[in-house]
C-alpha cells in the first residue's frame, strides 16, 4: 500500500487521462458517427458512397495503424497535430465514429418504414424527418450496442499509451518496469483504473435501456 | 507531378533498406561462423541447475530481438544476434550445449522478471541493468558490460546539447518504463520528456524535428546513429553507469558462481573482447573496453 501511495500523484493524472481521451473522443465519435449514419442513409448518392468509404476503411483498419498513420504518416504532407494528446483523441474519434455510424444505422434500419414515409408525407424535409422523426428512435434501440462501442472506446484508449500519453497503460509499463517486486500492486491499481470507468458505465447503459427502449 | 516525386523517394526509401538489411544479413553469415567451442567432459553437483541443463544438452535463454549490436532478430536464419547473443552462447558452451540446445525466447523490458520467475527461461541476457528492486525478485550474475545513459541529437548538434543539463527546456524523448527515462524525470526536470514505446517511434520523432534529443544507453544509440544514414549523431558524453547482468532465479547461488566464474574467465582469455569485437564493435567501429568486474553480492 505503501507503494501506491508514494505513486498516487502519478496513477491520479494517468487516470484523468485515460478518462478524459476516452470521454473527449467519445463525444466527437458519436457526433462524426451520427453524421456519418444520416449520410448513409441519404438520398444523395455521393454522401452515401462517401460515408461507406469512410466506413470500411476505418472499421478494417486496426487502431494502431491508425495512429501510427496520425502521429508519423502525415508528417510526410505537412501536418502535425499540436500535442500528442489531440493526436491520440483524433484517431480514438475517427476510428470509434465507424462502429458509432454502424450501430446508428442498424438503429435506423429498425425504424419502421411507415414512419419516414408518414414524415415525408407531412412535407418534413429529409433532414428534418431524420432529425425529429427517426433519429430519436434509431437512437432509442441502439443503446446496448452503443454501450458496448463505448467501453470498447475506453479500453482502446490503451494504444495512446505507445503514443507518448501518459494514460493508466503507460503508468503501468513505467512503474512495472521501475519496481519488479510490486509487479501486482501496479497490475491491481492500473485494472481499478478502468473498471472503474467501464463499471459504472455497464450499470448506466442498463439503466438508460431500461428506460428509453422501445418495445416492438 | 509532385506524387510521382514522393513515390520515387518511396522508392528510394525501400531500396536503401534492402540494401541495409542484406548488409545485416552478410555480416551475419561471417559471424555464425565463429562458434565458442564446446565445453566436453563436463562435470556439475549433482541437482544442481548446471547438472539438469548440461544432462538435458538444452537451455532456454531470452534475449531482446530488436536492439541492434546486442540482440536484434535476423529474419534470415530466425534466431538473434549481438553481443548479449555471443555473452549467452558463451555460458552454454561452458555448460556443454551448442549453439543447437539453445531455445531464444524474446523478453521485452516488461517481461524479464516474470519470465525468470515462472521458470519460461533458464536465464535472460538482454541489456539487463542490475539494480536494487530488481534484485529482490531475481538473481544477477555479471556485470558483463557497463553501459550508460547519453544523448542522440540530429546530426551537426543544431542545439548544442553536450550533456544531460543542456536538456533543461528542451524536448527529449525515451521509452515509457525504461531507467533512462526515469532518471531524467528524476535528476533532470527541466526537460521535457516524451516517452514511446520503442526507441524507433524516438528516432522518427527526432527526424520530424518533435523532439531535439534521444536519450537513453549509449550501446542503444550507437545503433539507431548507425542506422540512420548520418542523420543522428551521439552526443558521446555518458552520464551514468548501467552494469548489464545475467538475470536467473532468485536464490540459485551456484548457478550465479558459475555464471560468474565462466564470465571473468572469457574476460581473461579474450572470448569477451572477442564476442565484442564481431558483435557491437563491428556496428560502432569501437574497440572492446576495459572487461568490468563481476559483482558477486
Amino acid at each position: 500500500m505503501q507503494f501506491l501511495s508514494d505513486n498516487s500523484d502519478l496513477l491520479w493524472s494517468a487516470f484523468l487521462t485515460t478518462l478524459s481521451l476516452a470521454v473527449v473522443s467519445g463525444v466527437c465519435a458519436l457526433v462524426l458517427g451520427t453524421v456519418l449514419a444520416g449520410m448513409r442513409v441519404s438520398p444523395v448518392p455521393p454522401l452515401r458512397g462517401l460515408a461507406t468509404f469512410y466506413v470500411e476503411v476505418f472499421r478494417n483498419t486496426p487502431l494502431t495503424v491508425v495512429f501510427f498513420f496520425l502521429a508519423f504518416g502525415i508528417v510526410q504532407i505537412d501536418l502535425q497535430f499540436p500535442s500528442r494528446f489531440i493526436t491520440a483523441v483524433a484517431a480514438l474519434s475517427l476510428y470509434t465514429a465507424a462502429f458509432v455510424c454502424e450501430a446508428l444505422r442498424s438503429g435506423i434500419n429498425a425504424v419502421p418504414p411507415g414512419q419516414a414515409e408518414a414524415a415525408r408525407a407531412l412535407g418534413l424535409t429529409f433532414g428534418q424527418s431524420l432529425r425529429q422523426v427517426v433519429l430519436p428512435q434509431a437512437f432509442r434501440t441502439v443503446v446496448p450496442p452503443l454501450g458496448n462501442v463505448w467501453i470498447a472506446l475506453a479500453k482502446n484508449t490503451s494504444i495512446a499509451a505507445g503514443f507518448a500519453v501518459t494514460d493508466l497503460t503507460a503508468a503501468l509499463q513505467r512503474l512495472a518496469n521501475a519496481n519488479a517486486d510490486q509487479l501486482l500492486s501496479v497490475f491491481a491499481a492500473v485494472v481499478a483504473g478502468y473498471l472503474v470507468i467501464t463499471l459504472p458505465s455497464a450499470w448506466l447503459i442498463r439503466v438508460v435501456e431500461n428506460r428509453v427502449a422501445i418495445v416492438r | 507531378m509532385r506524387s510521382t516525386r514522393r513515390i520515387a523517394a518511396f522508392a528510394a526509401l525501400g531500396l536503401t533498406l534492402a540494401a541495409c538489411s542484406s548488409e545485416a544479413g552478410n555480416q551475419a553469415a561471417e559471424e555464425s561462423s565463429s562458434a565458442p567451442t564446446v565445453a566436453e567432459d563436463v562435470d556439475f553437483p549433482a541437482g544442481s541447475t548446471m547438472a539438469e541443463l548440461s544432462e538435458a544438452g538444452a537451455i532456454t535463454i531470452g534475449t531482446k530481438y530488436d536492439q541492434p549490436g546486442f540482440g536484434l532478430l535476423n529474419p534470415q536464419t530466425g534466431d538473434p544476434e549481438g553481443f548479449d547473443v555471443e555473452i549467452a552462447k558463451l555460458v552454454a558452451a561452458e555448460l556443454g550445449i551448442d549453439e543447437g540446445g539453445i531455445t531464444w525466447t524474446e523478453t521485452v523490458s516488461a517481461n524479464r522478471e516474470p519470465f525468470i520467475q515462472n521458470g519460461q527461461v533458464d536465464m535472460v541476457v538482454a541489456t539487463y541493468t542490475i539494480n536494487d528492486a530488481r534484485k529482490q525478485v531475481v538473481d544477477f550474475a555479471g556485470p558483463y558490460y557497463i553501459a550508460g545513459q547519453d544523448i542522440m541529437v540530429a546530426e551537426g548538434n543544431p542545439e548544442g546539447i553536450e550533456g544531460p543539463d543542456d536538456l533543461a527546456g528542451k524536448t527529449v524523448c525515451s521509452v515509457e518504463g525504461s531507467t533512462p527515462a526515469q532518471n531524467i524525470r528524476d535528476n533532470y526536470p527541466e526537460a521535457q520528456l516524451t516517452t514511446y514505446d520503442v526507441y524507433s517511434k524516438c528516432a522518427d520523432d527526432l527526424r520530424n524535428g518533435n523532439v531535439q534529443a534521444v536519450t537513453t544507453d549509449n550501446v542503444i544509440l550507437t545503433g539507431l546513429v548507425a542506422g540512420s544514414d548520418g542523420a543522428f549523431e551521439l552526443v558521446g558524453n555518458p552520464f551514468t553507469e548501467e552494469p548489464y547482468g545475467i538475470g536467473l532465479e532468485l536464490g540459485d547461488t551456484d548457478f550465479r558462481n558459475f555464471i560468474n566464474d565462466v564470465l571473468e574467465e572469457a574476460f581473461e582469455d579474450g572470448r569477451w573482447a572477442d564476442a565484442w569485437d564481431r558483435t557491437a564493435g563491428s556496428i560502432t567501429g569501437e574497440e572492446a573496453p576495459e572487461p568490468p568486474t563481476v559483482d558477486r553480492y
